[in-house]
């Protein structure tokens, strides 16, 4: 029976062998949204474009969307833009902007370089939306249904892998329900 | 062509450290003697060379050779000296050559002093400590060689050490830790040799004792170290944040401090022998895990190194191999046959095996609250953070419970205490220590239930210390003569527990008394923080060797009088591209008065950050002293052998006859 | 993507990392001070390399600071602003973590330990004074022989 007791700090080195292993590269500054599951928040915020234009949960009812968060200020989204441009214009996906912390000038000067993707883009030069979705940086991207619910949320630059692999099996599963 | 023969030398280590895994442990093993003295001279060269590759490393930081990519992310021709000196550990690759420059010097220490020890327990030791060096041989030169060129682009300059590692802290701080972190290996060593060879008695607890504590000595000084740069760097004057690489230094200074005390008894007692060796094998294992929680990625932290999962996986693999290595070589070959020794329900040995419970739970505790969140995660069970609140509430309590326990069982003795005898001793201690509480907390500002109970904790400590130092100097010849016939072991003791005494007090005394004040102040404002009154009299600028910095000027005031002039700083560094504040403190035996500049409000106005931290000094004092009390007790006569009859007495087993008191 | 250290290692190297005095709010009392100050270190910023609200100089935790002197302000309690800081962004910016199912142990886990080892101690003493009690009769010189071998046991110890 001694014998036995003395095997259990093994078992626990083992245990906790286990759980470091299972932790190395993932990345722990990726977090899962709180919002999975809930409506996107309640906003009116101008249009990007056209500011007399005012904009609110009604713009993601109908149909599923993707969400994305951007700035001309955040290097990655320069990155990923690209990606986007493919997404919108050969795989018919909709994607509404936010323009978060922004000025209207830099957006506009941004899209302009690198072209638009959005059908539409929320600006939101206080971050208050963003704020309330509980983004922390840039480049985020969720997907929303066409109720205006959370699916999920993609912290980090939309690349093919991320879209094959992540996104696009929610968003299908997005349309599927409705 | 210069930097790469320190890789050579490397390499070259690495074979010797491989020899001496194998040769003597084989020698001891099958009785041969000829291999066994291959023992030293193997230790010898493994440290020779290691300590060229360290010396061609640093060579490299002092010339500019930015040639070397680590020389290139780590230095700045434009960096101090000393600087340049102290980067060589200032990075991944370069502080695990200094952790494997320890380790081979430890290993040539325990070589040179343990002429007295019976060979065959020396080559195994030995032997183990050669493995270990494989272990961090080959993962220095397979993932994280220092000596990785940048040809045959070699950049102008390179990108500058971290302006906040640029800092005297740094330059003692991972040594002392290192040096602790792998002393401990010594112990772990021993404890290895032990089951391979059977010998598990009191003769192995003595031989352990001192690399134990000296190792523990010098993590002591380095989480110390550590506590005290954060507080005067950062500055935000926190001292300890339960961050997950400042736990993994702690957790190996608890589980140590476990051993340390349960060597004690097994050295006198016979007693507890399987345990001691379980915690000595904790306690490295756990300075393994800090090593790889800080390396590879897998929990976050502003201390992390490079997060590598390559790396991560390499050492995992070497922290698993070691540990379930030991771990199962302890669970076949550690003793079960229950020991023929009887102690009442008040001995000093059950007193310790108390101490060891409380210091154990502490150590759970914390590696529980750490790695708790990889936990829940890999049970997708949510995304958990666990921080100071949670550390703050739970340890609290078993550090005022040691701090009692010990105030008690310092008058305990060994085999059995009588009761009654126990109770009357600790009358009057207790109520000197109540009063004084009580006027301690009335003279800081009130009663609050959680600063009485520190403070009685660290009051009781120093009264029953103290009391028992009267007790036991008091002699027919006098009191002075009754002082200094105590052992050093014995004094190492005293100043160890005192040392706690004073920790707990500052710990105590500044979290609840502690005053912090963030004020709105315009050259000329003044604003108050506890008794000091505190002046802005006004911003300037100033160059250093490699930033500028706005240079603030304050004057602060206790009763009218001046007592300080404080100038903190906001340095910029313009190649690192950072922005570093620079608090100042009037430092004090009894308190400190800590000013830092904030942001710029608007024109002349500041935002001030004052604060006023009472015994936030007695943190480290503290260490400081418990610190002493280690290498105090390593200097005990017993460990320098004088006759010959003593040798032949340790080495059969058998404890020196009469010592007037020992701890 | 390949990790490449020296890409991370400039990456860390050019974020300022030193804790920044926060901006400036005003407080009717120093109760509330407290009590701002008390909350902001137990807030976790999301995208920092483990640094509470209070010490980080990201964007997103001044946000946080800013809506926690807000919801102070409009007369939220603690529970309620901390409450509606995770409702967005997760229970990972709580330090405190929560009492429930998951963690339930973990709070407990001091009081576990503690009385489980002093068990296990009351354990050890009770054992070793039951040996006492139920020594066999010996012969008296198996006695005195007894005694010789434990005196001589005790000295090498």
């Amino acid at each position: 029976m001694k014998r036995l007791l003395l095997f259990l700090p093994l078992v626990f080195a083992v245990a906790i062998g286990v759980f470091l292993f299972a932790g190395i590269g993932k990345d722990p500054t990726k977090l899962e949204s709180a919002l999975i599951g809930k409506p996107v928040p309640r906003f009116e915020l101008q249009d990007l474009h056209a500011p007399e234009r005012m904009l609110d949960n009604s713009v993601f009812e109908g149909q599923v969307s993707l969400l994305n968060v951007w700035g001309e200020w955040c290097p990655a989204c320069w990155d990923e833009h690209g990606y986007l441009m493919h997404l919108a214009q050969y795989e018919g996906v909709r994607i509404v902007g936010l323009n978060y912390k922004d000025q209207r000038e830099t957006a506009f000067s941004f899209l302009r370089k690198l072209g638009d993707p959005y059908e539409t883009v929320i600006y939101d030069p206080r971050g208050s939306l963003g704020f309330d979705l509980g983004v922390y940086g840039a480049p985020e991207t969720y997907v929303i249904d066409a109720e205006g619910i959370v699916r999920y949320r993609h912290v980090g630059v939309v690349n093919e892998r991320v879209w094959r692999e992540i996104l696009l099996p929610v968003v299908n599963q997005a349309k599927g329900n409705s | 062509m210069y930097p790469e023969l320190g890789q050579l030398a490397l390499i070259l280590a690495l074979l010797l450290a491989v020899l001496l895994s194998v040769v003597p442990l084989t020698g001891a093993l099958t009785g041969r003697d000829g291999l066994q003295a291959f023992a030293r001279p193997l230790a010898s060269g493994m440290f020779v060379f290691t300590a060229l590759a360290f010396a061609v490393l640093t060579h490299a930081f002092m010339v500019d050779d930015f040639s070397v990519t680590y020389v290139a992310n780590n230095s700045n021709s434009m960096l101090p000296w000393y600087f340049k000196f102290s980067a060589v550990w200032g990075g991944h690759e370069g502080s695990l050559l200094l952790w494997i420059l320890m380790l081979t010097g430890w290993t040539l220490a325990v070589a040179i002093f343990s002429r007295k020890l019976p060979a065959t327990m020396v080559s195994q030791v030995l032997s183990v400590m050669g493995m270990i060096c494989v272990g961090f041989f080959l993962f220095i030169i397979v993932t994280s060689n220092p000596f990785d060129r940048l040809l045959p682009n070699v950049p102008a300059d390179g990108q500058d050490l971290n302006p906040l590692l640029q800092d005297i802290g740094l330059i003692m701080h991972p040594p002392m830790l290192y040096m602790g972190y792998v002393g401990f290996s010594v112990a772990f060593a021993f404890a290895i040799a032990a089951l391979i060879n059977g010998r598990l008695d009191a003769a192995w607890a003595r031989w352990s004792r001192p690399w134990t504590t000296i190792a523990w000595s010098f993590l002591t000084i380095g989480i110390a170290l550590g506590s005290w740069w954060a507080y005067y760097e950062l500055g935000w004057g926190g001292w300890w944040f339960w961050d997950p690489v400042e736990n993994a230094s702690l957790l190996p200074w608890l589980s140590g401090t476990a051993l340390m005390h349960s060597l004690a008894v097994t050295e006198k007692r016979g007693v507890f022998k399987s345990w001691t060796v379980l915690l000595a094998i904790v306690s490295f294992a756990l300075s393994l895990l800090g090593t790889f929680l800080v390396r590879s990625g897998v929990l976050t932290s502003v201390h992390a190194f490079a997060s590598d999962p390559e790396r991560g996986s390499f050492l995992l693999m070497l922290l698993g191999i070691t540990v379930i290595g030991s771990l199962m070589l302890y669970a076949f070959r550690a003793p079960v046959v229950h020991v023929r020794s009887r102690y009442g329900s008040m001995s000093r040995e059950i007193f310790l095996l108390l101490n060891n419970v409380l210091l154990v739970s502490a150590t759970l505790l914390v590696a529980i609250g750490t790695l708790y969140p990889l936990i829940l995660d890999y049970l997708d069970a949510g995304k958990l953070s666990i921080g100071e609140p949670f550390f703050n509430t739970t340890f609290s309590p078993l550090a005022v419970a040691a701090g009692l326990l010990l105030g008690v069982g310092v008058f305990s003795r060994w085999k059995k205490t009588d009761v009654g005898f126990l109770a009357r001793k600790l009358l009057w201690p207790l109520a000197v220590s109540l009063v004084a509480s009580a006027a301690i907390m009335i003279s800081y500002g009130g009663f609050a239930p959680w600063a009485f109970l520190g403070v009685f904790a660290a009051v009781w400590v120093a009264v029953a210390t103290f009391w028992d130092l009267w007790d036991k100097s008091s002699s027919r010849q006098g009191r002075w003569y009754g002082l200094k016939r105590l052992s050093r072991s014995y004094w190492g003791m005293v100043l160890g527990h005192l040392g706690v005494a004073m920790v707990m007090a500052g710990a105590t005394v500044v979290s609840n008394y502690g005053v912090e004040r963030d004020v709105r102040m315009v050259p000329g404002d003044s604003a108050m923080v506890g008794d000091y009154e505190v002046v802005f009299v006004g911003i300037g600028e100033r160059r250093g060797p490699n930033f500028t910095a706005q240079y603030g000027s304050f004057n602060v005031f206790l009763d009218g009088k001046l007592v300080a002039d404080l100038h903190p700083e906001k340095r910029n560094y313009p190649v690192g591209m950072s922005v570093m504040t620079e608090a100042d403190i009037d430092a004090g035996l009894f308190r400190d008065v800590f000013v830092a500049i904030g942001e710029q409000i608007s024109g002349d106005a500041w935002a001030i950050r004052l604060q006023y931290k009472p015994l936030v000094r007695w943190l480290w004092l503290g260490s400081l002293v418990m610190a002493i009390g280690g290498f105090l007790a390593i200097a005990d006569k017993r460990y320098r052998i004088r006759a010959r009859a003593e040798d032949r007495s340790v080495a059969a087993g058998s404890a020196p006859a009469g010592k007037p008191v020992e701890a | 993507m390949r990790f490449s250290p020296l890409l991370l290692v400039i990456w860390l190297l050019a974020l300022p990392v030193q804790a920044e005095v926060p901006e400036f709010y005003d407080f009717s009392t120093r109760a509330e001070e407290q009590r701002y100050r008390d909350l902001i270190a137990e807030l976790r910023c999301p995208k920092c390399q483990n640094q509470n609200i209070a010490d980080s100089n990201a964007p997103i935790s001044k946000d946080m600071r800013d809506e926690v002197y807000r919801m102070m302000q409009a007369g939220a309690s603690n529970d309620e602003i901390v409450g509606a800081l995770v409702a967005r962004f997760g229970e990972f910016v709580q330090y405190k973590p929560p009492v429930d199912r998951r963690t339930i142990l973990l709070w407990a886990f001091p009081a576990i330990a503690v009385i489980g080892g002093f068990l296990i101690v009351a354990g050890v003493v009770m054992r070793s004074g039951r040996r006492e009690t139920q020594e066999p009769v010996l012969s008296p010189e198996e006695k005195a022989r007894v005694e010789q071998l434990l005196a001589d046991k005790d000295r090498s110890s």
